[in-house]
């Protein structure tokens, strides 16, 4: 076997080596059991005082809710104010302006809500106080918030009935503290040692071999990045990403960035099983999310190792596979591999570019985004997976004529239509952007805008109606990649993402959380023999078919328009 | 409101303070013992530096390994990719334009000997690395014109291969600034 997969095999393998134990770890620590960690607790202690907060006192899920609402407002203004200002803010040795009202709003917003979403590029759109006090900053506390507000749903998947369910500063806080800052600070050191910058020096100016004089941006991007894929969010230093030589110098740190962005949605996964004490029950989510990732990940291997047959044709060798838009020292294989992780995941960086992807490539990276929630983002990932679990139950539930129950609790109307909307808002706005952009783009090409329509798409024909339908697809998953050919640092695409983004965090995470409360305040039902077992892979075959059905059909007109045309096009 | 609200802003002051600035700061003074300093690794031929050892730089002259093409030209204040896609005629007409561009170039080298990466985009625009065989079929030029034997260019490319991961993950590839100070020194 050659070099390139036995590498990817190895990084999914020690993914999954960290992963188990660390989901271990994280259930210890939101059951308050003792950790090695411990010595973290004076920390702990200090920012509740510093903040005036009482841990012991629990909230019920609207609390919940309330709180998390208001200290992202909170990162909103603040983010937004900062970004404008930017140019006049310390930090700033590339002298680089502030942001104008619509890229600070989209900017705002997508690293506010763990999407990333760049319509600037890092190099000359931010400063290194931007880029470390406004979006470091948001890396830490949005994945913090995903996993607070999991930590509340897990809590209420308990048995016992009640509206008590812990103290979200505590899950959030002890997110940072315990889990995101120790594991990030293990990484930076790393990348400082493999060549990533850690100083704060600004550009450097050299004279190549040719006798060209190269300006170098650098920046202190070792930490950044660390955190950037600890945390699934994916907003990179540069314009190119983890492309780029500085933010992925090696092999070595391209496996520590992909194990990093995977290590924590899977982890949450076995931390349910062990926070609930039902490791058969995560065992049956870990097979349905890997089994969907299996099925994107090995067409996308198959394409990009085939290469691009209209290069074939010119009669060249693509020995190693397609490589427009892909960087040597990684390869084809591991592009692939790094190409789905992040799409299912709603991590969004990127060390190849994905516009210059195969088409079926193409195809499994927005079908990843479109379910999103193999595995899915930090905390996120599983509630968007809580809310397809609901489904399914339902409908096993009428299928076999019973009163639809999960973990002893009965599901009623009011639970399901809390989850059929939020499950049918997914493709709404994704396909209500689509349907306007493409408005534009066909009806009123030429409008007198700084950026015309006719300008946005940097590809003819199919590919240029998959650039728009990736764009939304990643606003509303939350994931942040794009098919960055598409034009979008302009008003349309600044504000029409930035709603989205908006809906496609907050509602996601108002369901499950509204559902798990109401749940975990109902009767609870010992299991009998009527009871529909959610720990058997029978209903995680369900569980799979409900995602099918709902998440990857209602895309399939859309995506024969785009990606899949142009895979047959393609000669 | 204000049970809310005067927590979060309290909360998200000192959570500003120690992971943007306290972890960062750490992460730089750590930085400081590494070999780049923190600011990168440089490379250095006759006392001069001549760039850096992760960044690709543009190699135009016959006498030069060339590096990948570059759709930021290689300009290091800013990277990226084309991202044409796969299918756009433009971009094959491009890609058929650097293929004839190569083979005026390397006259004793066949079509079916070029790979892919030769002429192609890569991602960053600044790519600092061939494959060996990107390295290997332009030996025969970069001889002629420097009047070496090809054996012993084919031994410098060798030296400067870097084996995979471990020897057992990731691609096999050649520093393209590496190799070519390698080769300005052989000349002395």
């Amino acid at each position: 076997m050659n070099t390139e997969l036995t590498g990817v095999i190895f990084t999914y393998l020690l993914t999954l080596a960290i992963a188990i134990p660390l989901g271990r770890y994280i259930a210890k620590v939101f059951k308050g059991e003792k950790t090695w960690l411990d010595f973290l607790a004076p920390l702990d202690r200090f920012i509740f005082r510093f903040s005036g907060i009482d841990t012991k006192r629990e909230m019920n899920w609207k609390q919940h809710l309330l709180a998390l609402l208001t200290i992202n407002s909170v990162w909103l203004v603040y983010a937004f104010v900062c970004l404008m200002a930017q140019g006049h803010l310390p930090l700033n040795p590339d002298a680089n302006p502030g942001q104008s009202p619509d890229t600070a709003f989209n900017t705002a917003i997508s690293f506010l809500v763990n999407c990333n979403l760049q319509h600037y590029s890092g190099e000359s759109g931010a400063t290194y106080f931007t880029q470390h006090f406004v979006f470091m900053f948001l890396h830490f506390v949005s994945a913090a918030t995903g996993i607070a507000a999991l930590v509340v749903v897990f809590r209420a998947m308990k048995d016992k009935v009640t509206d008590k369910l812990g103290n979200f500063w505590e899950y959030f806080v002890k997110s940072i503290t315990r889990i995101l800052l120790p594991i990030s600070f293990v990484i930076a050191v790393i990348f400082a040692f493999n060549g990533m910058t850690t100083s704060y020096a600004g550009k450097d100016t050299f004279i190549s071999m040719q006798g060209d004089t190269v300006h170098v941006s650098r920046g202190p991007v070792a930490p950044l990045v660390a955190i950037k894929h600890l945390g699934t969010n994916g907003g990179g230093w540069f314009g190119a990403n983890s492309a780029h030589p500085i933010e992925n110098p090696n092999y070595l740190t391209n496996t520590v960035e992909l194990v990093a962005q995977v290590a924590i949605p899977i982890a949450l996964v076995f931390a349910l099983g062990f926070y609930l004490n039902k490791k058969k029950f995560a065992y049956v989510i870990f097979g349905v999310m890997t089994l969907g990732m299996l099925m994107l990940l090995i067409p996308t291997m198959n394409a990009e190792l085939n290469g691009n047959p209209a290069i074939a044709k010119m009669g060249i060798s693509q020995p190693t596979g397609a490589m427009e838009g892909k960087e040597v020292r990684f390869g084809p294989a591991n592009s692939a591999y790094w190409s789905i992780v992040t799409t299912i995941i709603s991590t969004g960086s990127v060390n190849s570019m994905h516009d210059s992807a195969m088409p079926v490539s193409g195809t499994m990276m927005l079908l990843g985004m479109m379910v999103n929630c193999f595995y899915g983002g930090c905390g996120v990932g599983i509630l968007n997976f809580y809310i397809f679990i609901i489904v399914a139950v339902f409908i096993s539930g009428l299928m076999v004529g019973r009163t639809p129950e999960f973990l002893g609790r009965k599901i009623e109307a009011r639970e399901m239509k809390i989850a059929s909307l939020i499950a049918l808002l997914h493709p709404f706005i994704i396909l209500v952007g689509l349907a306007i952009s493409s408005y534009y783009v066909v009806n009123v090409a030429g409008a007198d805008w700084a950026v015309k329509p006719s300008a946005w798409l940097n590809n003819p024909g199919t590919h240029g109606f998959s650039e728009m339908l990736y764009e939304y697809t990643s606003a509303a998953a939350n994931n942040g990649s794009g098919f960055e050919g598409l034009g979008d640092g302009n008003i349309f695409w600044n504000y029409t993402t930035g709603i989205v983004m908006i809906l496609g965090r907050f509602l996601p995470i108002i369901g499950p959380l509204a559902i798990a409360g109401l749940l975990a305040n109902k009767k609870y039902i010992p299991e009998s023999a009527g009871t529909l077992k959610s720990d058997t892979s029978t209903f995680g075959l369900m569980i799979f078919a409900v995602i099918v059905i709902i998440a990857a059909l209602s895309f399939f007109p859309s995506l024969a328009l785009g990606p899949i045309a142009e895979h047959f096009s393609l000669k | 409101m204000k049970t809310y609200l005067l927590p979060s802003i309290k909360l998200t002051l000192i959570l500003i303070v120690l992971t943007a600035g306290i972890y960062p700061l750490a992460i730089a003074g750590i930085g400081k013992f590494t070999p780049g300093k923190g600011d990168g690794e440089t490379i250095t031929y006759k006392g001069r530096v001549v760039g850096y050892a992760n960044i690709g730089q543009k190699f135009t002259k016959d006498e030069y390994f060339w590096g990948r093409p570059s759709s930021v030209d290689y300009n290091a204040a800013g990277s990226g990719g084309s991202n044409k896609g796969p299918s756009n005629p433009d971009y094959l007409k491009q890609v058929e334009g650097r293929i004839e561009d190569f083979l005026k170039h390397n006259p004793d080298v066949t079509r079916s000997q070029i790979p892919a990466e030769l002429v192609t985009a890569s991602g960053s625009g600044l790519d600092p690395d061939l494959s060996p065989a990107g390295a290997k079929v332009q030996v025969a030029r970069v001889a002629k014109v420097r009047g070496l034997s090809v054996d012993a260019v084919n031994k410098l490319v060798d030296e400067h291969t870097e084996q995979p991961l471990l020897g057992l993950f990731g691609p096999a590839k050649v520093n393209v600034l590496k190799l070519n100070v390698a080769l300005d020194g052989l000349k002395k």
